[in-house]
């Protein structure tokens, strides 16, 4: 059966805005470094629009390459430094001040209309089809609901402040431009994370924990697999990928077939314990360092620093928890 | 012992060095790629093949992107001002309490579910975060420096994060869940259910909610103190 919006026509989409920009960052003389920060994008979008194409043209194993040194080329010029901010049309203060009170509370209901459109389609149009053929992909449900509701949210912005769809997206650059390497990073962290599998990396925690740590310590071994999958959060930015490294390394062999633990509490907190150390990394860039961007904070690490009092206070609290619900 | 076995390790020790020094994190993060899949003795084509399979299958992560030409054209209209002027015009609303309604929101509909009704995107920069600074500059005064308008908003993006994270497991559906309920049953644990999990799930998103509700209870008072400082300091200066 075939599906209207599918998750790859989502790619096309983001790529298509992508390259969009590239054409204007291109034509930014204001930016000291238009074309290395063209390029850093152009390469990115390519990969979101050309990907699949390059799948089904030359194989997995030719396409996979390309891309896999496409990402490393991109990987080089973020760290050589050869991105920079440009110069943006915008509104001043008071401009944007008469505008808004023109156009009233009004304003919010293109941006309330992302989170309603977005909840709305994933309810409603789950497993719809019109004709034989699903709207929304089914099993990327969320990210087509979410593309659905931001078409829609544009087109009433459209509707409301006479501002198009090509103004919006050129509004954009600008916030692009300033989280910049870090939404590519996440992506990155995923592939990182496939090299760790790959390299089998779960075996040797196991084999490191096993020579420092005595298996009989109950507490020491739970503060371990508790503290280990916050810090290994930490270095992978994703507890999802900690998770199946520190578990299969710790807690299968020590505490579910050595102590007899209850499975369910302790692999629900480790992985609570895995997001405590998320709230503290950089790595996790698209939680602290993309938003630090959007707020345009001065200081990059501020969203970081807010969140160690809670994340430390609660990974202590997970310790004992832990130590107390798994072995009931 | 055999130290071939701590070679799947050598990425660690990468990336932690790699930040401590401040390199690029997307220049340290394919370098440890790199050491770690060679140091197994990986050939370097099979990595390429590895990085970019990976890459291509995680693109679901950039359609975040899609959401900023929306931000990006209300704001250009006036959204941020809009927000704050709306937010003022309450008059018992501070910082904190801003922060707290959102809180109990988001975590309350993350564990319903409704992962995205909210976001950095979607809500943080658009509305909490010129909501909650709107307050303080309604109670302060439009001079107020931004250090604490920084403040102010760090807090916003935090409170997003904590009461997201701590609220999604609790739902059955969601990705976490799936992925250790997938993980019990490869390791041939079969006698748990994904209810099991989601209601373990409860005392840490309880535990969470009373920390951080307890941290912001404190934050109107802390940011008063933080304008006691920047009063005195720009008084010293006029003196």
């Amino acid at each position: 059966m075939s599906t209207l919006i599918t998750i790859n026509r989502i790619y096309y989409l983001v790529g298509f805005i992508v390259m969009l920009l590239v054409g204007m960052t291109l034509k930014d003389k204001g930016n000291p470094k238009r074309y290395t920060t063209a390029l850093f994008w152009f390469l990115f979008g390519a990969i979101f629009l050309f990907g699949d194409i390059m799948v089904d043209q030359w194989g997995k194993s030719v396409a996979y390459r390309v891309i896999g040194f496409a990402v490393i080329l991109i990987s080089v010029l973020a760290g050589t430094g050869m991105l920079s901010k440009g110069s943006y049309q915008t509104t001043t203060h008071e401009e944007r001040k008469v505008s808004s009170q023109r156009l009233g509370n009004w304003l919010f209901f293109p941006a309330v209309l992302i989170p309603v459109i977005t909840v709305a389609c994933t309810v409603l149009l789950k497993g719809v089809s019109i004709g034989g053929m699903f709207l929304l992909d089914q099993k990327q449900l969320t990210l087509a609901a979410l593309c659905v509701a931001c078409l829609c949210a544009i087109l009433a912005g459209w509707k409301l402040t006479g501002g198009t769809p090509m103004q919006a997206v050129r509004q954009s650059r600008q916030l692009l431009d300033s989280i910049g390497w870090a939404a590519i990073l996440p992506q990155m962290l995923a592939m990182l994370g496939g090299v760790f599998v790959a390299a089998k990396t779960g075996e040797s925690v196991q084999h490191v924990v096993s020579i420092f740590v005595d298996p009989n310590n109950l507490f020491l071994v739970v503060a371990i697999y508790a503290i280990g999958m916050a810090l290994f959060t930490m270095v992978m930015g994703n507890a999802f990928a900690a998770f199946p490294v520190m578990t299969a390394g710790i807690a299968l062999p020590f505490l579910i077939t050595g102590h007899h633990a209850n499975p369910a509490p302790l692999l629900t907190i480790g992985m609570y314990s895995g997001y405590c150390g998320t709230l503290m990394t950089p790595m996790a860039a698209n939680y602290n360092i993309v938003p630090a961007a959007l707020l345009e904070l001065k200081n990059k690490y501020q969203v970081i620093k807010v969140q160690i009092p809670t994340a430390l206070t609660l990974l202590i609290v997970n310790v004992f928890l832990m130590y107390f619900l798994a072995f009931l | 012992m055999d130290s071939s076995i701590l070679l799947p390790l050598i990425g660690i020790p990468i990336v932690v060095a790699g930040f401590a020094l401040r390199f690029n994190p997307l220049l340290v993060v394919t370098v440890a790629g790199l050491a770690t899949g060679l140091s197994v003795g990986m050939d370097f084509g099979m990595l390429l093949e590895t990085f970019g399979e990976k890459f291509v299958n995680s693109r679901s992560l950039a359609t975040y992107l899609l959401i900023l030409p929306v931000i990006g054209l209300l704001e250009h209209y006036g959204l941020k001002e809009r927000a704050q002027a709306w937010i003022s015009s309450i008059a018992s609303a501070t910082s904190a309490r801003i922060l707290m309604l959102y809180f109990l929101l988001r975590e309350g509909t993350a564990a319903l579910g409704l992962i995205y009704l909210g976001g950095q995107a979607q809500t943080v920069r658009p509305l909490l975060a010129p909501m909650a600074e709107g307050a303080a500059v309604s109670a302060y005064g439009e001079d107020l420096p931004q250090w604490i308008r920084d403040k102010i908003k760090a807090h916003c993006a935090a409170c997003d994060n904590i009461a997201v994270f701590f609220g999604e497991d609790i739902f059955i559906a969601f990705g976490a869940v799936l992925l250790m309920d997938a993980f019990l049953k490869e390791n041939g644990i079969t006698n748990v259910e994904p209810l099991h999990l989601g209601l373990w799930a409860i005392p840490t998103a309880l535990s969470a909610l009373i920390i951080h509700m307890f941290r912001l209870t404190r934050l109107d008072a802390s940011i008063r103190r933080d304008v006691a400082v920047w009063k005195k300091s720009s008084n010293g200066v006029q003196a």
